[in-house]
């Protein structure tokens, strides 16, 4: 192994491989490390299909994906560890960063000039969302029941509640009711679903599992192992309705009840957190606002695509390779927040320029909405939707005509 | 007779509302083709494609990811996996290699390359 490395590439899964392949395309000396055995990350077990539609024009599978981007950077000159993780990052005095690394080999550093971090993002766990009552065994995050199901051929539940309707919850409620399971429902605190309407279609109608809009779990009985689940509707302000309360005997809670970006190492060298996203900061070249650290894919902000997360890992590691310590001129991307629920790249960097891959998704479910992106006062960004979700991340991108001063992302009406 | 439906070909998944008299079936609010032709095919054969795994006889590989090529009558989707599941794959397979001859019409294949031989680490010099 190197001492010293161009870019290291915190995270082998989609983003953290494509971020290597391009940084190694630029000339750049990579390394990748992995904290599980495998590289690929979530895609291994995500054995369902839709994955590559931009990407590579067609319809894939997790695992199919995976296996691409894995090929590929096998065959570029990039190094990599797996079951390895990173205990602790500094900054050192030429400007680079030493990480101390835990592996297999035992205790080992290793110096960068910039890192990508690609490390992914988290489920929320039952203390995230504070469902009450006792902590018996048979509570999983939707994530940990599909690597029980399709890495590992355990079956973790005979008769199961699956609480939150994200794709995952979905996706899981089809592939434990195909493989012998019960799912009595799926239980969904806001009156929307929050997954795809096709995914209640094909994962919840086809198999007859009813999904509960307004209703929420508020309990969990059982001693050594779940045996029932209480239910509750709940009102605009989503408090349980008393009178609504429902025990539904089973032997599992599932739960589907969001993502965070994970960014503990990011802590460690004080990158600045959006409190919207709840990732870094970034510019267009994805650089973060410590010099030499960029973000992407899931740990920059949660996206629904695994294309997207290839997208922002090839721009990362392609910045990353390049990198020069600048003086930086940054220009803030405003946006209303009662329009947009996050606009990532949050900020645009004059002395670098170039093209920005913008990303963002609206507040409010909303239709017949046109989207501008104003450069000072060059409209550089003019786009009709016929709808926009929270749900659904849109990408754009667009280029400034000349050295800007300012930057707005804004909505209007058409027709 | 109207009804509405939720297509499930790609994940823009437009809500389509349906005219069917006798044989005639009339489909609007489809952004595609496709979403007419799977309309259509809903209301006359409806199929859908299965992922899931099968079990190997490898120790080091258990589990392999599968899915059918085509697609296989929806009401035959239990049959299906009942046969899938009693199937033990025996030779390593690559992606697309067929590991269950015609099931219902359409082979079942591998969606992973139980050949890649991905080492734990690589440090060129």
């Amino acid at each position: 192994m190197k001492q010293r490395y161009r870019v290291c590439v915190l995270g082998g899964g989609p983003a953290g491989l494509a971020a290597a392949v391009s940084a190694a395309n630029e000339g750049a000396q990579v390394l990748i490390i992995e904290r599980e055995a495998k590289l690929g990350g979530i895609l291994k077990q995500c054995i369902h299909d839709g994955f590559g539609l931009i990407r590579f024009g067609q319809r894939l599978t997790g695992p199919e994906y995976a296996e691409r981007e894995i090929k590929e950077m096998l065959g570029s000159k990039v190094d990599y560890i797996t079951s390895s993780f990173v205990t602790n990052v500094k900054r050192i005095s030429d400007g680079g960063f030493e990480l101390e690394i835990q592996s297999a080999n035992g205790m080992m550093k290793v110096q960068s000039d910039t890192l990508v971090i690609a490390c992914g993002c988290r489920e929320k766990t039952s203390r995230q969302v504070f469902i009450h009552g006792d902590r018996p065994a048979g509570i999983y995050s939707a994530g940990t029941a599909q690597y029980f199901v399709n890495i590992m051929g355990y079956m973790p539940t005979k008769r199961c509640v699956i609480l939150g309707s994200g794709d995952i919850g979905m996706i899981m409620a089809r592939r434990l009711t195909l493989e012998g399971a019960e799912v009595e429902g799926v239980y969904e605190i806001k009156d929307t679903p929050a997954g795809l309407a096709r995914n209640v279609a094909q994962c919840l109608d086809d198999f007859d599992i009813p999904l509960h809009l307004s209703t929420t779990v508020t309990r969990v009985i059982g001693d050594k192992r779940v045996e029932a689940i209480e239910v509750a509707k709940v009102d605009k302000n989503f408090c349980p309705i008393e009178n609504t309360k429902r025990i539904i005997p089973c032997d599992s809670l599932i739960l589907s009840v969001g993502l965070l970006p994970e960014n503990e190492i990011a802590q460690k060298l004080d990158i600045e957190i959006d409190f919207a996203t709840k990732g870094a900061y970034v510019d267009q070249c994805f650089m973060t606002n410590v010099p030499g650290v960029f973000s992407c894919g899931n740990a920059l902000h949660v996206n629904d695509l695994a294309d997207y997360v290839s997208e922002s890992g090839e721009l990362a590691g392609k910045y990353a390779a390049n990198f020069r310590p600048s003086q930086r001129d940054i220009v803030k991307i405003e946006y209303d927040s009662k329009d947009f629920l996050y606009v990532v790249p949050q900020y645009y960097d004059v002395t670098q320029g170039g093209e920005l891959s913008l990303y963002f998704r609206s507040k409010t479910d909303c239709k017949d909405r046109k989207v501008y992106l104003d450069f000072d006062d060059d409209t550089v960004l003019d786009k009709k939707y016929k709808r926009l979700l929270p749900s659904e991340m849109e990408a754009v991108k667009v280029k400034p005509k000349k050295k800007v001063t300012s930057a707005t992302l804004r909505m209007g009406d058409f027709k | 007779m109207t009804k509405e439906m939720t297509c499930i070909v790609c994940p823009n998944g437009c809500l389509m509302r349906i005219e069917q008299e006798g044989d005639k079936i009339e489909v609007f609010d489809a952004i595609c083709k496709r979403g007419i032709e799977f309309a259509k095919n809903e209301l006359t054969n409806p199929t859908r494609s299965i992922t899931t795994t099968v079990a190997t006889k490898f120790e080091d590989y258990p589990l392999l990811s599968v899915k059918t090529s085509g697609e296989i009558p929806k009401d035959k989707i239990f049959e299906a996996m009942k046969k899938i599941n009693s199937t033990i794959v025996k030779k390593r397979v690559k992606v697309d290699d067929v590991v269950i001859k015609n099931l219902f019409g359409t082979d079942v294949v591998a969606t992973s390359d139980m050949t890649l031989d991905v080492k734990t680490q690589r440090l060129i010099d």
